[in-house]
């Protein structure tokens, strides 16, 4: 399965590898460079590499490379799969996945990485085990690790390896017992140019955050379970339940957690919750283009659109952009040509607009397409699917648990054609 | 500092030698000072002198085995987690020198009591397999071992350890196949990547093709395949396909593993549902693989890539979803095209439009590589779909004029393929071509207008030459690909116009002759032999004209994923179209069924456990004794049975006692309680054994076989934990006599096999005929009339030719009691009533019980243990040796069934003697 893993920043730097089997030459990694030089961007880099003797799988995610070397057949999402869950687990330990981060706490790196695959084959990749067989760095920590001379290497195989519920570790205290449950959903949408949809969909996930005392059971109901067309769940859920009674039933692990995901699909109407009009154009023959954006809200059920950000990547030719927001602020890189516009929250009474004009290259012909426009917003309180929980309810444990529910609508993939 | 006495600057010193490591440094002259540290009771420096150990000590063979003698040590521990790590440092460190200890500690591990433990052992396989292969056969032992552990956490890694070590040994898979497919849910998900993808191959070797012929399936069913299915047709007219249960199993078992939150796994579901379910069953995974779209990057690339195989052959499947594959502007590359391909893949007559409309907007991408890609995805489609050929066309030519080379080139050639299925119509664009030829520069496109032109020269008779002029002028500045097309566009002008083109042909061929490829050389050369008439007159100067115009077949579009099925989906030598290190082939579907009760083992195995001073007994016997006693007990039962029917007036007689009034007034539990008489005449040292032994060897079959064919209605219990039920004997009941069905013959025979549509049903196995003269239409089963009953038709016949049989199942639930299940079969023209009457025996399904458990339930002296189908109530069955007679004794909650059972037990049992 996986033979070796190597670290490589942006600049092409290896900066930390490991072998699971016999060492292998970063040399290997040379092969992953050459094809690095051929793409334009760091995304462009194929996932999958073959060279003559092995097979390099990479994953890009927080400006850095985590390049597995195969030697064998080897179904490549399952390394694929295991890199992501390396990061999450650097994530989770470290707060950030930097190469400044890991390159500060190599030793509790190593002793992850050694302790998620053995010979190549995963062997413990739940963070709940994790935590207990290596305890995340805390500061205070390291000053008591220093003074006492203990070790941050949990010393008994951790209780969940063993259980059958491998997630959760068993003799967990709290004095507040709380359970808080985010509804998240993100809607992805392709609008064409007049404005009508192309393709819209919902992507929701149920994020939870449980702090509960022992071995609670939990069982969640939903007011509209036929919403929900495509589901996948978190271990613990126990699936039967879901089959026949639309109703998810489990115990939860300790801490932060994804309950679900779910997925709304294109057949059904999504509303979407913002407009723009835009009118971008360029002359042929004059170096000047005119620039002209405006948003809206439709369909938002009374809240209040918030965060919104809107982004796009001018045609080459444009030198620069002289532009003038209503409100927020607005950037234009000149090298990256990335224009960013800042605009917060929307007033339906008065609605933001960005206008001005752009300078484009002398001589340069006109572009053949105008720039799609991102938009990144959020709306609190809303799940815009309907999406609704019905109740909470706890067995197993005697206490009264503070329970909690919060609603959430997100731009996800949100494009606007112009 | 590694030499300090002090702990916390060791760990310091040991944590920087990590950083050295970690950087890829050299850190192997430290060699014996890290070693020594390896037996320090710090876990956290042990932990990295591990580390470092598994690093270097395959370069420092000799100082590593200075560490060896603590890790035997450590593999003795009381802590699990000591006792693991040791083993995996232990089997990590590649010396061939410590390959015997190595085995050692595996087999040692193998058996211990943490399953952590074991599971570290079946990875310590692979890495002792790796290091030495020639110890397979002992790994195989423990290998073997291990798939027999019932731990979930085992399971994955061992079966990991047999992918790796031999994956060909199929058969120590069949026991344990039916544990694996159970255990599934509860492995861990990089365990149920793997164990998924073995038994995909299993399941390719084991089962018969469910894909019947439903069909060409679309229309890229290969050639080979159609001649299989031929034969398999005509296999099949006779036994329609019945789906293995096992396979049905392993269907339903993964079937909830799509709703996983690992990719892998949902990938490797889909790829076994892909690769072993009905044609009809495959979209269930459509949706599950259209969420994974929403992952990461990588993710994305992968899955598209199997979509797009997929999607070529059955494009049914994600035509649904085809928004999902419209392309963001912010995606990269690699997806973008991938989506176009699939896209491409989708698009048919009905939704062509939306799609060419998609593919409009990404003409117009700022990524050109793109844009690119979807001029020849728009090719791809006017050729697949000939009515928008035209309009495709049209698009492209307009393109014509884009200011961006590539979009320009890859038009032109575009245009090229498409006008050369139907050149006549099209000599305008080819003239608007042929006007563009100046601004276009890049060589592709200049060499792909000049063949066109050359091709067609006889639609653009003015064009042509002037072309062939201005080629004339620059060719020396031209790329080598283009000067071949202007040398072949002479010659064809040469040979259809050659008043205005001679001296021009004749000057180009004189460039070709000195250019500096060698190429261009030969085809000058070749082309002036060819169509310039020399003295010597080649006998191919006559031919030329219809060597170099003849009419030449127009290309195909298709796919660049039109060959990828060959590679079984979701793995990397799909990834790459090509066969990578290691993989292995899936193998076609077996033309006949190998034998399903390889995998039945199980529960004899159990027997085995469960009863094991059974088999001692007899072995202490010698079998000539064995055959004396029965042949005495019997004796004595035929007399018995004897005075039974004299009415009992014999004085030493117990007469049977019915309880079914007491079992009322007992808890729940009816005994019924019946002795078989016993003889005065008989001794008691002849019937030494009890009739456990008798029973048993009636079972198997020594007795004369009228005994068993009435036995085994009864014994159904017995036998099926003795022997697996495909030994039984089958026993056929008429349903429907041929004159009375007026030519249609119907019997049906319990299969004593646990049924598919629910656990509660029994199934019968029904064999129609037709015995008349003319084709019966429409078998079904309509009006189920009796109440209480449970029927699961089977699927209606559609027609039966004189003189053809057909069997089928169907699930009955008899809910435990005997009466006949009446129903009406018809046919198209008329209906019969038909009834089935099971033996009670029927009703029961075996179960394995312990002894303790048995005596538990009522008395000590188990004898078989079975259960009702319906309602799942358990029914004992017990004989005892009473001083010379036997005692039989049934216990059970439903009185109607045990006293039944009782009487024919009885009447068996004595008529045996």
């Amino acid at each position: 399965m996986i033979h070796s893993l190597f670290l490589v920043n942006a600049t092409g730097d290896i900066f930390l590898e490991k072998h699971w089997k016999s060492a292998v030459s970063r040399s290997v990694c040379d092969y992953f460079f050459e094809a690095q030089e051929r793409a334009t961007e760091p995304e462009n880099v194929p996932p999958v590499i073959p060279t003559p003797h092995h097979y390099l799988i990479s994953v890009f995610r927080h400006r850095i490379f985590f390049v597995a070397v195969i030697q064998s057949e080897v179904p490549p999402l399952f390394v694929i799969e295991f890199l992501h869950r390396v990061v999450d687990t650097f994530q989770d330990y470290f707060g950030v996945c930097t190469e400044a981060a890991i390159k500060d706490n190599v030793v509790v790196v190593y002793e992850l990485l050694e302790e998620m695959l053995d010979n190549g084959f995963p062997l413990a990749t739940e963070s709940n085990i994790l935590k207990e067989l290596i305890k995340p760095p805390t500061i205070l920590r390291t000053v008591v690790n220093t003074i006492t001379g203990s070790t941050n290497v949990g010393e008994q195989l951790p209780t969940g390896q063993l259980s059958v519920v491998p997630w959760r570790r068993t003799g967990v205290k709290y004095t507040n017992n709380e359970a808080y449950f985010d509804v998240v959903e993100e809607i992805d949408a392709i609008i064409d140019k007049s404005g009508s949809t192309v393709t819209a969909e919902i992507q929701g996930v149920i994020d939870a955050c449980v702090k509960l005392t022992g071995m609670p059971d939990l069982t969640l109901s939903f007011m509209n379970p036929r919403l929900l067309d495509d589901v996948s769940f978190h271990p613990c859920v126990r699936f039967k339940r879901w089959e026949a009674e639309r109703i998810l039933s489990f115990i939860p692990p300790d801490g932060n957690f994804r309950l679900l995901s779910y997925h709304v699909s294109s057949q059904n109407l999504v509303a979407i919750p913002v407009y723009v009009k835009h009118n971008i154009t360029f002359r042929e023959g004059s170096s000047q283009g005119r620039f002209d954006l405006t948003l809206g809200p439709k369909q938002t059920m009374g809240k209040v659109v918030e965060s919104v950000l809107v982004s796009s990547r001018l045609p080459r030719v444009v030198l620069n952009a002289n532009l003038s927001p209503s409100q927020g602020t607005y950037t234009f890189d000149p090298v990256t040509k990335l224009l960013t516009w800042d605009v917060g929250k929307i007033n339906p009474q008065k609605l933001p607009s960005l206008k001005g004009s752009m300078s484009l290259q002398a001589g340069a012909s006109k572009p053949d397409e105008n720039p799609t426009i991102n938009i990144q917003f959020k709306i609190p309180q809303m799940a815009v699917s309907g999406l609704k929980v019905n109740r909470l309810d706890m067995y197993g444990e005697k206490y009264k648990p503070f329970k909690g529910i919060k609603y959430m609508t997100m731009a996800g993939k949100f494009q606007v054609r112009t | 500092m590694l030499e300090s006495s002090k702990e916390s600057l060791k760990l310091e010193a040991m944590k920087r030698v990590v950083g050295l490591i970690a950087k890829g440094k050299n850190a192997s002259e430290l060699f014996p000072a890290v070693v020594k540290n390896v037996a320090n009771k710090n876990l956290e420096l042990k932990k990295l002198v591990y580390v470092y150990l598994v690093r270097y000590a395959e370069e420092q063979q000799d100082l590593a085995l200075l560490s060896i003698s603590t890790f035997q040590r450590a593999l003795k521990d009381p802590n699990q987690l000591i006792r693991a790590s040791a083993l995996r440092v232990l089997s990590s460190i590649r010396v061939p020198i410590i390959v015997p200890i190595m085995m050692l500690a595996i087999k040692e591990a193998a058996s211990d009591l943490s399953p952590y433990v074991r599971k570290t052992a079946a990875h310590a396989i692979q890495k002792l397999y790796s290091l030495d292969a020639d110890q397979k056969d002992h790994l195989i032992e423990v290998i073997e071992k291990l798939l027999k552990d019932k731990s979930t956490l085992v399971a994955g890694s061992v079966v990991m350890a047999f992918e790796e070590v031999c994956p060909d040994r199929i058969d120590l898979i069949h026991r344990n196949y039916r544990k694996l497919c159970n255990l599934l849910m509860d492995v861990e998900e990089w365990g149920q990547v793997v164990i998924i993808s073995m038994l995909t191959r299993y399941a390719r070797t084991q089962f018969i093709s469910p894909w019947k012929e439903d069909g060409v399936f679309e229309n890229s069913e290969k050639a080979f395949y159609e001649s299989d299915e031929e034969k398999r047709k005509s296999a099949e007219e006779t036994k329609p396909y019945a789906m293995d249960p096992d396979h049905r199993l392993l269907l339903r078992s993964t079937k909830p593993l799509l709703q996983s939150r690992n990719t892998a796994v949902v990938m490797s579901v889909a790829q076994l549902y892909w690769h072993l379910a009905p044609k009809h069953e495959v979209n269930i995974i459509t949706k599950s693989l259209v969420r994974l779209l929403r992952s990461h990057r990588e993710v994305q690339y992968i899955v598209l890539q199997n979509i797009a195989t997929m999607s070529i052959q059955r494009k049914g499947m994600f035509e649904p979803f085809m928004k999902s594959f419209y392309v963001r502007s912010t995606d990269a590359t690699h997806i973008k095209t991938l989506k176009l391909e699939i896209l491409t893949n989708l698009a048919n007559e009905a939704n062509i439009s939306t799609v060419l409309r998609e593919f409009q907007t990404y003409v117009k991408s700022q990524d050109k590589a793109f844009a690119a890609a979807t001029i020849q995805a728009i090719g791809r489609c006017a050729t697949n779909i000939s009515e928008i050929t035209d309009t495709c066309l049209n698009g492209l030519v307009l393109l014509l004029s884009n200011r961006d080379e590539t979009v320009v080139a890859e038009s032109v050639v575009v245009i090229r393929k498409l006008l050369q299925t139907q050149p006549s119509e099209h000599s305008d664009i080819i003239k608007h071509m042929a006007k563009l030829f100046d601004n276009i520069t890049v060589p592709m496109a200049r060499a792909s207008i000049l063949w066109l032109i050359g091709e067609y020269c006889e639609h653009v008779p003015k064009i042509a030459p002037d072309v062939l002029r201005k080629m004339a002028k620059t060719f020396h500045n031209e790329e080598d690909i283009v000067k071949l097309q202007t040398v072949s566009l002479a010659a064809k002008l040469y040979l259809t116009n050659s008043k205005q083109t001679k001296l021009l042909t004749q000057y180009i061929l004189n460039l070709g002759k000195y250019d500096q490829n060698y190429d261009i050389r030969d085809r000058t050369r070749f082309i002036r032999q060819l169509i310039v008439p020399s003295e010597r007159g080649g006998a191919l100067s006559k031919y030329a004209r219809r060597i170099l115009l003849a009419p030449k077949p127009a290309p195909v579009l298709q796919s660049a994923f039109k060959d990828r099925d060959r590679f079984q989906l979701g793995t990397l030598s799909h990834t790459l179209n090509s066969k990578a290190t290691g993989y292995l082939e899936l193998s076609d579907w077996p033309p006949m069924a190998p034998d399903q009760s390889v995998r039945n083992v199980e529960v004899a195995e159990a027997m085995k456990e469960w009863s094991p001073a059974v088999g001692k007994a007899k072995s202490s016997k010698s079998d000539d004794k064995f055959y004396s006693d029965s042949g005495e007990e019997e004796d004595e039962q035929a007399a018995d049975s004897g005075s039974d029917e004299e009415g009992g007036s014999e004085g030493s007689t117990r007469t049977p006692v019915s309880l079914s009034s007491e079992a009322e007034s007992e808890n729940s539990e009816t005994s019924e309680d019946s002795s078989q008489s016993e003889k005065s005449s008989d001794s008691g040292t002849g019937v030494k054994k009890t009739t456990t032994q008798k029973n048993k060897k009636l079972q198997q079959a020594k007795k004369p076989r009228k005994l068993v064919s009435v036995c085994d209605r009864v014994c159904v219990c017995v036998c099926q934990q003795l022997s697996s039920p495909v030994f039984v004997p089958v026993h056929t009941y008429e349903l429907l006599h041929r004159m009375t069905g007026k030519g249609l013959a119907a019997q049906y025979h319990f299969s004593r096999q646990p049924c598919i549509y629910d656990d509660r049903m029994i199934s019968v196995q029904l064999t129609f005929s037709n015995n008349g003269d003319h084709t019966l239409e429409n078998i079904h089963i309509s009006e189920k009339t009796s109440a209480g009953q449970n029927i699961h038709c089977f699927s209606p016949i559609e027609c039966l030719e004189p003189e053809k049989s057909v069997t089928v199942s169907m699930g009955v639930d008899f809910n435990d009691s005997t009466q006949a299940a009446s129903f009406q079969l018809c046919t198209k023209a008329e209906g019969f009533n038909v009834s089935i009457q099971p033996a009670v025996g029927e009703l029961l399904l075996p179960v394995t019980m312990s002894e303790q458990d048995f005596s538990k339930e009522q008395v000590w002296g188990a004898v078989f243990a079975a259960k009702l189908v319906s309602s799942g109530a358990l029914v004992l069955v017990c004989v005892v040796q009473k001083d010379s007679g036997a005692q039989l004794t049934v216990n059970t909650e439903k009185t109607i069934i045990g006293s039944m059972l009782l009487r024919e037990l009885q009447t068996v049992l004595s008529q045996g003697s």
